[in-house]
């Protein structure tokens, strides 16, 4: 119902932009190739954006870099997968995407790169070698998983189901153990179906030991030893080291001396 | 050169247009899902940074979710074709919840590895190294 509703109001904004009859403007129009602006299916349009914009981004989370610019493209992708959520009529998983992931997940990855951007690891290159061999790797792998993906009739041809109850109510009561939905077309009726009562529990118990190992293992430490980032920092160099005890050492003079 | 831009409009345009006038079905997603995987397998097989593992499997778990969302959606549902219902939508939930547990950890991980070495290079963690 939302993605009809969603379709409806776009075709009507596409319609003031553009004249029905009137030709669409630009690559657009060029790459369209007449279809005429009544048989666009808007829901098409809009999968298509989003759809190009997740993929545009995780490709270009590859080459990237610079490790700011990564988290920077992981966000729109992961945002953009969100629109897909939607437009698939998953709203409420569409939501905690966003709240989540783009809020909370990658937050703590910013910070993470915030708090070890030392100027050497921002970029860190791969060779040329192990770029050209993950290409191949990857396009045997994406090429064995699309073969996959249109094998299969069904899939290739939706049928747009007129009505869909929203989502967020039906999974609530399935988090507590009832389910509400209405059963999927290929199960059986009789079939008993178990609500999420016992993983819902599971996934608490998992995000609290989480919690506490995390902050546990990220704690900040007082140490015997010095830290290694420390060494690392006071060893700049044997002239400047010298330097620094010559610099103390005439201090410990000349306060020696005026006293 | 010109060439191409000869036969690119006569073999893009075509799909372009059926693209844009009929409705998406369960393998456009699977496809957009594929595509999000390779590029996570292959972020987390060439990134030398921790946190550019991280985001890989990230994105691996995203396009996961991206086929888990497909087969549970009434909208993309062929004629005949079986579906997930509601249990692909809670699946895809718990993916997201396990998600943010093992980035937090992860990053806890990273962190200390960082403050015992001085950097987040994963080549430089060699200390298990038989």
């Amino acid at each position: 119902m939302m993605t009809a509703l969603l379709a409806s109001s776009m075709s009507m904004l596409g319609s003031t932009l553009w004249p029905i009859s009137g030709p669409m403007p630009g690559v657009l129009a060029a790459l369209a190739g007449g279809v005429p602006m009544a048989a666009v299916n808007w829901h098409s349009v809009l999968f298509l954006l989003f759809a190009a914009m997740a993929c545009a981004c995780a490709v270009a989370v590859v080459l990237a870099d610079n490790v700011v610019r990564m988290a920077f493209y992981l966000v729109l992708s992961l945002a953009s997968t969100a629109g897909l959520f939607f437009l698939a009529g998953a709203e409420f998983v569409g939501a905690m995407q966003l709240m989540i992931y783009v809020g909370g997940t990658l937050v703590l990855l910013v910070f993470g790169v915030m708090l070890t951007a030392q100027a050497p690891f921002v970029a860190i290159k791969t060779s040329s070698s192990d770029r050209v061999l993950a290409g191949m790797v990857g396009a045997a792998l994406l090429a064995v998983l699309l073969q996959a993906a249109f094998r299969v009739e069904p899939w290739r041809r939706p049928a747009m189901a007129a009505e869909a109850a929203p989502a967020a109510t039906p999974i609530g009561m399935a988090l507590l153990g009832v389910r509400v939905d209405e059963p999927a077309p290929g199960v059986p009726a009789a079939a008993v179906r178990s609500g999420y009562l016992l993983p819902f529990e599971i996934v608490s118990m998992h995000l609290l030991v989480v919690l506490v190992g995390a902050a546990y293992l990220a704690r900040a430490k007082r140490r015997r030893t010095p830290r290694a980032i420390d060494v690392a920092a006071s060893s700049v160099g044997p002239v400047v080291a010298a330097r620094q005890a010559a610099r103390s050492s005439a201090s410990a003079l000349v306060s020696g001396g005026g006293r | 050169m010109n060439h191409l831009a000869a036969v690119l409009p006569s073999v893009a345009t075509p799909l372009f247009a059926g693209l844009l006038s009929s409705p998406v079905g369960v393998a456009h997603y699977l496809v957009v899902g594929a595509i999000l995987f390779t590029a996570g397998v292959v972020c987390m097989a060439l990134k030398r940074n921790a946190l550019g593992v991280l985001m890989g499997i990230e994105l691996v778990l995203n396009g996961a979710n991206v086929n888990f969302v497909a087969f549970s959606s009434p909208y993309l549902r062929g004629e005949g074709a079986a579906s997930l219902g509601l249990d692909g939508q809670v699946i895809a939930l718990f993916v997201i919840l396990l998600a943010a547990a093992e980035a937090a950890v992860a990053l806890a991980i990273t962190l200390n590895f960082y403050n015992n070495h001085a950097t987040v290079d994963i080549d430089r963690a060699e200390d298990l190294k038989g």
